[in-house]
């Protein structure tokens, strides 16, 4: 996998800004879309646009087929068993709060325990904690080590029989770390807790099958990975989608309505409440057969590379701090960092006047920045489109940070 | 001395050596004010005697020039009565293009008019950092609406 070819695909990547040509590093907040996926969903509008699972005439056919289509591709692309274990959802947060709303409201009672960690991003917290007031249930929290990898050390001591979730990311957002996924779902397991792996990190960066993670639940963004905004997927444990409870009633998701009482539609449309995102689905479908292409052990190998590379450069510059593992092999390509006293908003805006677009702030993170003991971070974020120029380009504009905010 | 220069040299000094910092016990008003989006935070306190700030002290954490506002306006707000503080404020508030005005700033002599805070101008050229430069003086609004 060569980037400076997969380059040619994304139109956006050819723009300049401030005069600069953009550089592009914030793609743990949303990648860029290549042409396939855009003419993808131009096309659906453009030829096939009509409502899914409902018309009788060609358009809703071609429509349902599309929409479908899309769902079969990500089953494929994360080695389900089945595309109905797939439910489409708005995105990662939706699809947690699904589960959140769905499994943990009618399962979960005072006493019993939801085991995060502390590197969640508020998507895989907050949902939580809401739940924890409905039915009286606790947080716990995993800590880190000093080298930012979830301290498992204690993990017999913190999972019993009171654990009824344990919810962790697959890779931080953040740290860029990967979660010890196999120790923590082999441990919820012994007691029979359900799992769930925020996959909106993982899923797009690591080759990676739902047989191989082991999870209950899978769930995952289509924009952190070529694909739209709007759209995500949950893959669940078939026994318990179908146990499951709907988070949200309306049309679609229904086998019949009574004035007092309704039954639902089988998985997965019992979790798609509402006309759909159609054209994002199939936009998604198109971001899944790219990376398919590509092969995902290349997007990984890439990945491993150009992050040894920035961490190396990073390295060079004095003053600066990189929060996360610097084995590749335990992380992803998130590299958050802070230099000397420049706030990461001041980096962000300096870095800016270069081109180079990075992400500056809490990430989503409150209770991580809390153990970095840091107010915010500056963060660059590689994708399979991102070359080691583009890191000198992100190093070089560091020292022009350093040499305008005076540090010596 | 350019516009340039006096952003990068004014605000960097009152980053690195902000003025009036600390805490005022038994202010007779005062406001905590925070962006969420950007995490920058600012507290103010305030001593006003017969409608003139006779002191004013503030802390807080963030960007260099949410920060560095918040240094400036401490300095500039001390010795002055409410009603001078209040077009003051509109002053800042319409050369950072927040509210309609003419700030009054003579383009010719950069720093003539308001001082150090001209150097604030140089923030419209950065769109999402005007609300860094603004959480200072939202602040020290609701701090004197609480004196009303």
């Amino acid at each position: 996998m060569n980037p400076t070819t997969v380059r040619a695909d994304f139109p956006i990547l050819s723009r300049r800004v401030n005069g600069k040509q953009l550089v592009y590093l914030d793609s743990a907040a949303t990648t860029q879309k290549p042409i396939q996926v855009i003419d993808a969903m131009n096309d659906f509008y453009r030829r096939h646009n009509a409502s899914v699972h409902r018309g009788a005439y060609t358009l809703a056919e071609e429509a349902t087929a599309l929409y479908e289509g899309a769902r079969s591709k990500i089953a494929s692309f994360l080695d389900a068993d089945s595309p109905r274990e797939v439910v489409l959802t708005r995105g990662t947060t939706n699809a947690i709060n699904t589960v959140a709303y769905g499994w943990g409201l009618y399962n979960l009672k005072p006493g019993d325990r939801i085991l995060l960690t502390k590197m969640e991003h508020h998507a895989n917290v907050v949902p939580w904690q809401l739940i924890c007031r409905h039915t009286g249930a606790e947080l716990e929290y995993l800590p880190l080590t000093d080298d930012f990898l979830v301290d498992t050390s204690n993990l017999e001591a913190v999972i019993d029989n009171r654990t009824r979730v344990v919810a962790f990311s697959g890779m931080s957002n953040v740290l860029g770390t990967i979660g010890p996924h196999a120790e923590l779902i082999q441990a919820a397991r012994s007691v029979g807790a359900m799992t769930i792996i925020d996959g909106a990190q993982l899923i797009p960066h690591a080759p990676t099958t739902v047989h191989d993670l082991g999870a209950d639940f899978v769930v995952f963004s289509a924009h952190k990975m070529l694909g739209p905004t709007g759209i995500g997927a949950m893959w669940g444990r078939m026994e318990l989608l179908e146990a499951m409870e709907p988070a949200e009633g309306g049309g679609s998701m229904i086998r019949d309505v009574q004035l007092d009482n309704s039954t639902w539609a089988d998985v997965p449309y019992k979790f798609e409440a509402g006309t759909p995102p159609i054209a994002e689905a199939i936009g998604f479908g198109a971001a899944v057969d790219y990376l398919t292409k590509l092969g995902m052990d290349n997007v990984r190998a890439h990945e491993i590379e150009i992050t040894r590379y920035a961490l190396d450069r990073l390295g060079e510059i004095p003053d600066l701090t990189v929060y996360g593992p610097d084995d590749t092999s335990m992380r992803g390509g998130a590299v958050s960092f802070t230099l000397a006293d420049i706030h990461p908003h001041d980096l962000a805006t300096i870095l800016d006047q270069q081109g180079v677009a990075i992400r500056a702030g809490h990430h989503c993170a409150r209770p991580l920045m809390r153990v970095l003991d840091v107010p915010a971070t500056a963060r660059a974020s590689f994708y399979v489109y991102n070359t080691l120029e583009e890191v000198d380009a992100l190093i070089a504009a560091l020292h022009d940070a350093r040499r305008i905010f005076d540090v010596a | 001395m350019s516009l340039e220069e006096l952003y990068r040299q004014v605000i960097l000094d009152h980053y690195r050596n902000p003025r009036r910092s600390g805490s005022i016990e038994q202010a007779d008003a005062h406001a905590e004010g925070h962006n969420p989006l950007c995490g920058d935070e600012v507290t103010i306190e305030v001593m006003i005697d017969d409608g003139v700030i006779v002191d004013a002290a503030v802390r807080g954490r963030g960007c260099s020039i949410s920060q560095a506002s918040a240094s400036m306006m401490a300095d500039a707000i001390v010795d002055k009565s409410l009603e001078s503080v209040a077009t003051l404020t509109r002053q800042v508030k319409s050369m950072l293009d927040i509210e309609d005005g003419n700030p009054g700033l003579d383009p010719e002599r950069p720093g003539s008019v308001l001082g150090d805070l001209e150097a604030l101008a140089g923030v419209k050229q950065f769109p999402v950092r005007i609300k860094c430069a603004d959480l200072p003086w939202t602040t020290l609004e609701e701090a004197l609406a609480t004196t009303d």
